[in-house]
This record gives structure tokens, C-alpha cells and sequence, in this order.
């Protein structure tokens, strides 16, 4: 699983970067977290405000920060036999 | 009910007399600092609630499939006006429009309006100055971005935006997917609570601190005073006081509740209208950050239009207000 962070490096793209690699930890699942601050590769996923988590080229949400436990829930449910 | 209860709170609970320089910017400072907080509580949740529902990326897709016939440029600034601002997001809003097929001066009319008429600014003058120089003042907040959209859109300007821009504007949107999940009030409650808390959070100590110096100036300043200073005739002050608010961006929350103090001790209307639309709406990160996308030439001519706009409005408002 490939965990992105589409931000331009504002202090909110770091908070929900923190907040992903977090959640990644908590949940030992085996998942890369990486952050995109290129401006082209940020518009190719159509995102125009930032900062916006993207899950295996799965735009998931934008222009907010999230909280650990949310981004556990959306990669829990990415993940087929997590899922309830 | 405000109002008695700051008299309670004043003269009762800390028992200050009631007439002095202290106790009357003491009285000041309680009771704008409580109708203020209450109004963004409420003004930043409202605002959000719209987020919530209505993204800037349905915005785009509003403005780019439709045909408007020049209402456009009105529809972009209402919904710039709508929306809540980050400087952080204007690169990818900019190229996000252009991505969209939205011409320039459309993008424009929502970049310049987006800033100025925002839920921080709506609450402050709200609180400090009532509706009528609220409306004044986003009313002409709207029209500024609409007209000045429509007088850009005409010289060609779009050579002077930078070319990768044009490069990645073509580029498809192809290989991804936004989920499309319309949520329920109650699930997007927590979300609209947090960002306005976020809000309220990053601006708090701005606003207190300039209802502190507003106090202060309330109670120890005497009526007048800058009257014989800075009169509405005097035909430097506007652009003086507009020159000044631009680099003062970061206290924006911080100028309102100056500004409301010196309108009471005299400063015209106008001016102080155009400082603060200046301070709220031209930012020097704002313009650091446009350097990317945009020539030199093209952040000069944005500038320096909402700039000279600004002042026009100071010298307007100077003479009907």
C-alpha cells in the first residue's frame, strides 16, 4: 500500500503527514508514506486545495487535516479481510 | 444582554468605577472580546458548513461546464467570497482553475475576493462595526473582484503567466479518483467543529491583542483627536494608509479592532475602510507564493489593480460615508 501526502509544505500538510505515519505505526500494516510536494504531480490527482491524503491513487480527502484515528479507519478499509 | 453583563462583570464583580480612562477601555476590552468570540464561533462554523458541502473543487466544476455569459466573473467572486482562504492553497487553486478550462480573469475575480471577504474579517466587522459597514464592505469586497476579473480578463494577460503552468493546466486528470461520498450533517459535524476551532485557535491571540490596544485607545484617546491629523480631505491619507496595510497581513485580526478605536477618534471611514480591505486582501506571502505561477509583470499588474482599486473605494467611501 502507498500512502500519499499531496501538500505544498504547509504547516498543515506536515501535521497530516505526522498524523498518517502515525496511524500507519499504530496499525502495523506495511505501507510506504510519502509525501508529494511538486505542484504537477499534486494537480494530476485534481486536488486544488491541499493538504489531501491519497491511498493507492485513491484521492481520499482534501484540503484538511485528518486525525490518526480517522486515517487508520480509511486504510483499514482498504485493507480486504479488515474490513467488518 | 452582552452589554449588562460586561457592566456586571466591570463595575459589579471588579468593581471599577464607572468613567475612568481604565474602566472604560477595561469595559471595552470585555465586551468585544465577548461578542467578537461569539460571532467567529458562529461565522467560522457557518463558513465551514459551506466548505463542507460545497468545495472549491465543485466550484470549478460549477464554473467550468456552465455557460454564464459574463456572470462569470460575479459567480466566481460570491463564491470566492463563500469559501474560506489559505494562502497555502493558491498555487493549486490557480492552476486547478486554468486546469478547468476557467480563463484567467474568471480566476482572478475568485483569487481577489477569495482573501478579502473572508469569515475572519465578516465576524470582526460585523462585532465591531454592525451590518451596514459589514455589507459596505463585502459588497464592494464582491464587486471589486467581479469588475476588476472583467477589466483583466481584456489585455491578454495570459502570456505573462508562467509556461510549465499552461503544461500542467493541459495535463489530464486521468489516473485517479476522488471518492465520491456525500456524508450526512452529523458526520461532517466533527470536521466543520475542527476547523473552525483551528481557525479561532490561530487567530485568538491577534484578536485579543487588538481589542486590548482598541480598548486602550477607547478609554484613554480623546474624541477627536486624529481629526486634526487625518481628515477626509486630506488627498494623501488613503493611499498612505493602503501602502502601510500591506505588509501588516499576519495581523489582520489584529488591525479591525484598531481601526473600529481610531473611526471613533476621528479617522475617516474611507481611509479605514481601504486600510483594511488593504491589510485583509493584499499579502505579501499571498504575492511570494503567486511568484511561482505568474511573471513579475502579471503579479505587478494584480497587485497594483486591487491596490489602486482599494484606494478609489477609500476616496469613494471618504465622500458618501
Amino acid at each position: 500500500m502507498t500512502i500519499k501526502i499531496l501538500g505544498t509544505g504547509c504547516p498543515n500538510c506536515k501535521r497530516l503527514e505526522a498524523n498518517t505515519k502515525k496511524a500507519v505505526e499504530n496499525l502495523e500494516v506495511d505501507a510506504v508514506v510519502e509525501k508529494v510536494e511538486d505542484i504537477p504531480s499534486i494537480m494530476k490527482y485534481g486536488v486544488m486545495s491541499t493538504p489531501a491524503l491519497v491511498i493507492d491513487d485513491i484521492v481520499q480527502f482534501m484540503g484538511r487535516v485528518a486525525s490518526s484515528d480517522e486515517i487508520a479507519g480509511l486504510i483499514k478499509s482498504q485493507i480486504p479481510g479488515l474490513t467488518p | 444582554m452582552i452589554k449588562s453583563f460586561t457592566d456586571w462583570l466591570v463595575y459589579g464583580l471588579a468593581g471599577l468605577s464607572a468613567g475612568t480612562h481604565f474602566s472604560d477601555a477595561v469595559h471595552f476590552f470585555v465586551y468585544d472580546t465577548i461578542k467578537i468570540g461569539l460571532l467567529l464561533v458562529l461565522i467560522t462554523f457557518i463558513m465551514g458548513a459551506v466548505n463542507s458541502y460545497f468545495p472549491v473543487e465543485k466550484v470549478r466544476k460549477f464554473l467550468s461546464s456552465r455557460q454564464l455569459y459574463g456572470g462569470q466573473y460575479l459567480l466566481a467572486s460570491v463564491f470566492g467570497a463563500a469559501t474560506p482562504f489559505c494562502s497555502c492553497s493558491s498555487i493549486p487553486l490557480f492552476i486547478g482553475f486554468l486546469q478547468g478550462g476557467i480563463p484567467l480573469g474568471v480566476t482572478f475575480s475568485y483569487l481577489i475576493t477569495s482573501p478579502l471577504v473572508n469569515e475572519v474579517a465578516l465576524a470582526l466587522f460585523i462585532g465591531l462595526f454592525g451590518w451596514k459597514v459589514t455589507l459596505i464592505y463585502a459588497g464592494s469586497g464582491i464587486l471589486l473582484g467581479t469588475m476588476l476579473g472583467l477589466v483583466l480578463s481584456q489585455f491578454g494577460l495570459e502570456r505573462y503567466v508562467e509556461s510549465w503552468v499552461w503544461d500542467v493546466a493541459r495535463q489530464q486528470t486521468g489516473r485517479s479518483v476522488l471518492l465520491v461520498k456525500n456524508p450526512r450533517f452529523i458526520e461532517r459535524l466533527p470536521g466543520i467543529l475542527r476547523e473552525a476551532g483551528a481557525i479561532i485557535r490561530r487567530i485568538g491571540l491577534y484578536v485579543l491583542l487588538g481589542v486590548a490596544i482598541g480598548g486602550a485607545i477607547h478609554g484613554y484617546v480623546p474624541t477627536g483627536y486624529f481629526q486634526q491629523y487625518l481628515t477626509a480631505s486630506n488627498p494623501l491619507a488613503v493611499p498612505v494608509s493602503v501602502i502601510v496595510a500591506i505588509p501588516m497581513y499576519a495581523n489582520a485580526s489584529a488591525a479591525i479592532p484598531i481601526m473600529e478605536a481610531l473611526v471613533t477618534k476621528g479617522i475617516p471611514m474611507g481611509t479605514a475602510l481601504a486600510f483594511m480591505m488593504a491589510v485583509v486582501g493584499l499579502s505579501l506571502p499571498e504575492a511570494m507564493i503567486l511568484k511561482k505561477v505568474m511573471r513579475l509583470q502579471l503579479l505587478g499588474i494584480f497587485f497594483g489593480a486591487v491596490g489602486g482599486s482599494i484606494i478609489l473605494l477609500g476616496y469613494f467611501f471618504n465622500v458618501i460615508l
